[in-house]
């Protein structure tokens, strides 16, 4: 495996281990390293117990690991709780105050109080950390403003106390030096998200605050002044969706974001942006249900739902990318397929991706090419018809305002030009052309990407956040001389088999990696093409996919 | 110049007799006197009976789903605050399937206008009660009456200081004309609630029984005097007050977004230089 290092950061809610945590991603990706944080929290403001965990290397790395090389202790149970995740050769940081039996890792017992505020002791944590690290003090204390301010002037002192007296412990787990780069950004799958869909053209979103679906508001609403965006909380979900409708019907490129809960109140408009033919994006941020579940924790339990919410019979597209660039590609090529398709597209991600900031490369707006609503709104015309029969069964879109052409969308069944009917003829041909678009879909539908060795004797088959898992695991397999390959699906609806049916065929073994108890994406690839895998890794405790348990499972399932 | 016959005449699914056809024939009355043609306005509705009036006149329709017209015409006003937009729909479409949504639309104080065709019952259901059906209201699903009380929708938006508030009757024409005409006027959120006689499946609150109690407010009534409002709203009985009962100048919720005036959502295209700044900021 890579030479990476895992830094554990443990706390309890309130006592700032997010902020360690964030400087030191960001200085890490400021000096030219890739990063994968792994957020574990539990659902509550103050007290219990959260994890902090970002891995980092100077090759690219796309999963989190299980074992932890710094674990950075707030308080005793942590070290009690983590001691075992400790690699050889692993350090604990922990302030001297607090017991704990560290069982012969070298263990700095950071004297907190003699070096400044005792609660500043975050903040020293992260000088302690970035100075065994090799991170430059400067750029630490610039991350720190960035973070806190300016205001906070001891911030600075604190964090180099903590530098300085962990130099002269002599302790360092110090990286190789990064391979010199083009420069990266920090973010996050949500993050990446709404630039994506900003870039893409989105002009309304609307939303109910639920974890993990709410950071994509919070990223758009903090450029939404700049980039001219509503973004507005409603009143409930319910709202969210046909408030978005209605702005996508005027003419706004729109979108949603939630979890499966609240998704839960929004099936109603999926069907409605069915019938009326409208473009809306939604994205679901899956965490594991059912009901509230366990709400700051990840799954991919939410397939099958979104899949089939909505009643009726209606064409629909599923994304589901695997990294933060997949999410901002994604995002924009979303809007674009609603658009097209005039209908609603998802995007499926979970708390892991949503959560998970990584280095990449700054994304490029004018890679993607934006949705213009108003620019391909039909000529005035006498009689204009909103859902007029075509071959593709995509109508001309007028937009109400812009123009002589009075557009009539309706939820009832109607007539070419919006109007309720009950004449059941026309109603069988509306069906059709409904359906008739499902071949845009089929025809713009990404296929999934093979990794890896092109004739397996181990395939993994994974879909959205599990691919930087898969692709770890697989890599491992194949250091150990066994042909291993990952395949990826980014979009999950429809499914094109003749683009991935050959390559499973001919795999000698193909197992289906996915966040969820019952295989619900292998469930998918059988009844649609019929093919059954071999085994099936699964995960559905709450944490995310890791290439350690993947492989795990490999050997539980005898597959190597 | 706009004129009635720009809104054109069209064959209804309505029952012979019913206060919708009124309301429609206000509300065209309404549009012209505004000076409004088709193109510029944006009719959303729900379902039910009353939801299928915007299909009866020539305009721009988001014919949407039971009790969402609130939150569709939100979102498309806020895209295209340009278009004149007014909601359209029944009182069970509108304070029991949409109630929330009621409740949040008088808070945002957004500019459009809401007509309830309120003619307490489920008309297109075959005549269950309705949010605003009195108790002891006798249906085949109330088969003992109504046991709960019944929503005042002037009340509750007069009590939340809502933009603009009237109740009208279908059975007059001119005067009902006139409040929608007012509600479209106003700079904010407008709520003009409208009794209206359901042949079908209100045997209670009937033309007649209607006509007996609604009597106009006297011309020295001021609708600006909230404490005066909150006990108008609240006369129901005998006498049920009509007109415009509470007014005020709240700004309106797309005052808070300078973009809604230079670029609307509608209008506006990706400023990709400025998303790459905020990009490269992130480094
Ligand atoms: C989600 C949903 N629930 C129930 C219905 C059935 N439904 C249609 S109209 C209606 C009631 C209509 O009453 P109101 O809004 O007062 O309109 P009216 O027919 O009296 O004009 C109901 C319950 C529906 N269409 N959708
Ligand atoms: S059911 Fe009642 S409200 Fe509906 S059209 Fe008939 S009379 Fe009018
Ligand atoms: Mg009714």
């Amino acid at each position: 495996m890579e030479k990476s290092v895992t830094i554990l950061i443990g706390g309890e809610a309130g006592q700032g281990l997010l902020t360690v945590g964030q400087i030191l991603s960001k200085a890490l990706v400021r000096s030219g390293y890739h990063i994968v944080v792994t957020q574990d929290y539990m659902s509550r403001i103050r007290g219990g117990h959260n994890t902090f965990v970002v891995r980092a290397s100077a090759s690219p790395i796309h999963a989190p690991r299980e074992g932890a090389d710094i674990l950075i202790a707030f308080d005793a149970r942590s070290v009690n709780e983590h001691i075992r995740n400790l690699n050889d050769g692993g350090i604990i940081v922990m302030d001297a105050e607090e017991q704990a039996d560290c069982q012969g890792f070298a263990c700095l017992r950071v004297p907190a109080a003699s070096l400044g505020k005792p609660a500043l002791f975050n903040i020293m944590a992260a000088g302690i950390a970035g100075a065994l690290l090799g991170l430059d003090d400067g750029l630490l204390e610039k991350c720190l403003r960035e973070e806190v301010g300016d205001s906070l002037q001891e911030g600075g002192e604190a964090l180099r106390a903590g530098s300085t007296w962990a130099r002269e412990t002599g302790v360092s787990r110090s990286l190789p030096p990064p391979s010199p780069d083009t420069p990266r950004i920090m973010v996050n799958g949500n993050e990446a998200l709404a630039l994506g869909a900003m870039a893409g053209g989105l002009r309304f979103a609307s939303f109910y605050p639920m974890t993990p679906g709410t950071s994509v508001m919070l990223a758009l609403l903090s450029h939404a002044d700049r980039m001219g965006l509503i973004v507005e909380q409603a009143e409930d979900e319910i709202a969210a969706v046909n408030m978005a409708l209605g702005a996508s019907f005027a003419g706004a490129p729109a979108l949603v974001a939630t979890s499966g809960g609240g998704f839960a109140l929004m099936a109603e408009g999926v069907s409605l942006a069915g019938m009326t033919e409208t473009p809306i994006v939604i994205i679901v941020a899956q965490r594991p249900g059912p009901a509230t579940g366990l709400p700051t924790r990840t799954e991919q339990g939410d397939l099958n739902f979104v899949l089939h919410a909505g009643h009726g019979e209606f064409p629909r597209a599923l994304l589901a990318p695997g990294s933060p660039e997949q999410c901002f590609k994604l995002a924009a090529r979303a809007l674009r397929l609603a658009e097209q398709s005039q209908g609603p597209v998802f995007i499926l991600t979970d708390q892991f991706l949503a959560d998970s900031c990584r280095a990449v490369e700054p994304f490029d707006p004018g890679s993607v090419q934006p949705v213009h609503p108003r620019e391909s709104c039909p000529a005035d015309e006498t009689g204009y018809a909103r859902y007029a029969f075509t071959e593709s069964g995509v109508s001309p879109r007028a937009l109400p305002g812009f123009g002589a052409n009075l557009v009539v969308a309706d939820s009832d069944e109607h007539t070419e030009d919006g109007h309720i009917t009950e004449n059941l003829a026309v109603r069988a041909r509306m069906v059709e052309k409904r359906l008739r678009k499902s071949d845009i879909l089929r025809k713009e539908c990404i296929r999934p990407v093979c990794l890896g060795d092109e004739d397996p004797d181990i395939l993994l088959v994974c879909w959205g956040s599990t691919l930087g898992a898969a692709r770890e695991a697989a890599a491992e397999l194949s250091s150990r001389a066994i042909k291993a390959a990952t395949l990826h699906f980014s979009q999950v609806w429809p499914l094109v088999p003749e683009g991935f049916l050959p390559l499973l065929e001919r795999s000698r073994k193909v197992v289906i990696v996915e966040g969820n108890a019952t295989g619900q994406f292998a469930r998918l690839l059988r009844r649609e093409c019929g093919f059954v895998p071999h085994a099936r890794v699964s995960r559905y405790d709450g944490l995310p996919l890791t290439p350690e348990y993947i492989l795990r499972e490999l050997v539980d399932e005898g597959i190597v | 110049m706009v004129c009635i016959e720009d809104f054109g005449t069209f064959e209804t699914a309505w029952c012979p007799g019913c206060g919708n056809f009124a309301i429609l024939e206000a509300m065209k009355k309404a549009l012209v006197a505004s000076g409004l043609a088709p193109r510029d306005v944006l009719f959303v509705s729900g379902i039910g009976q009353a939801a299928k009036a915007p299909h009866y006149l020539n305009a721009n329709v988001f014919n949407g789903l039971h009790g969402r017209a609130l939150p569709a015409a939100t979102g498309a006003k806020l895209a295209n605050p340009r278009l004149t937009v007014i909601a359209e729909s029944g009182d069970g479409c509108t304070y029991g399937e949409g109630g929330n949504h009621f409740l949040a639309a008088v808070r945002r104080n957004i500019n459009l206008t809401l007509v309830v065709h309120d003619n307490q019952v489920y008309g297109l259901t075959k005549g269950q009660a309705s949010p605003t059906s009195e108790q002891g209201f006798v249906t085949k699903t109330q088969p003992h009456g109504v046991f709960s009380a019944p929503f005042n929708p002037v009340a509750v938006a007069v009590a939340m200081h809502a933009g603009f508030v009237a109740r009208g009757f279908s059975g007059e024409i001119e005067a009902l004309a006139g409040l929608i005409a007012q509600g479209i006027a106003h700079p904010g959120f407008a709520l003009v609630d409208v009794l209206q006689p359901c042949v079908s499946f209100n045997k209670v609150n009937t033309f007649s029984w209607y006509r007996k109690r609604c009597a106009p407010l006297p011309p020295e009534y001021d609708p600006t005097d909230w404490d005066a409002a909150v006990h108008t709203a609240a006369e129901w009985g005998e006498r049920i007050p009509v007109g415009v009962i509470y007014r005020n100048d709240r700004p309106c919720f797309e005052s808070h977004f300078p973009v809604l005036d230079t670029r609307p959502p509608a209008y506006g295209s990706v400023d990709r230089d400025a998303l790459r700044e905020i990009i490269k900021a992130m480094g």
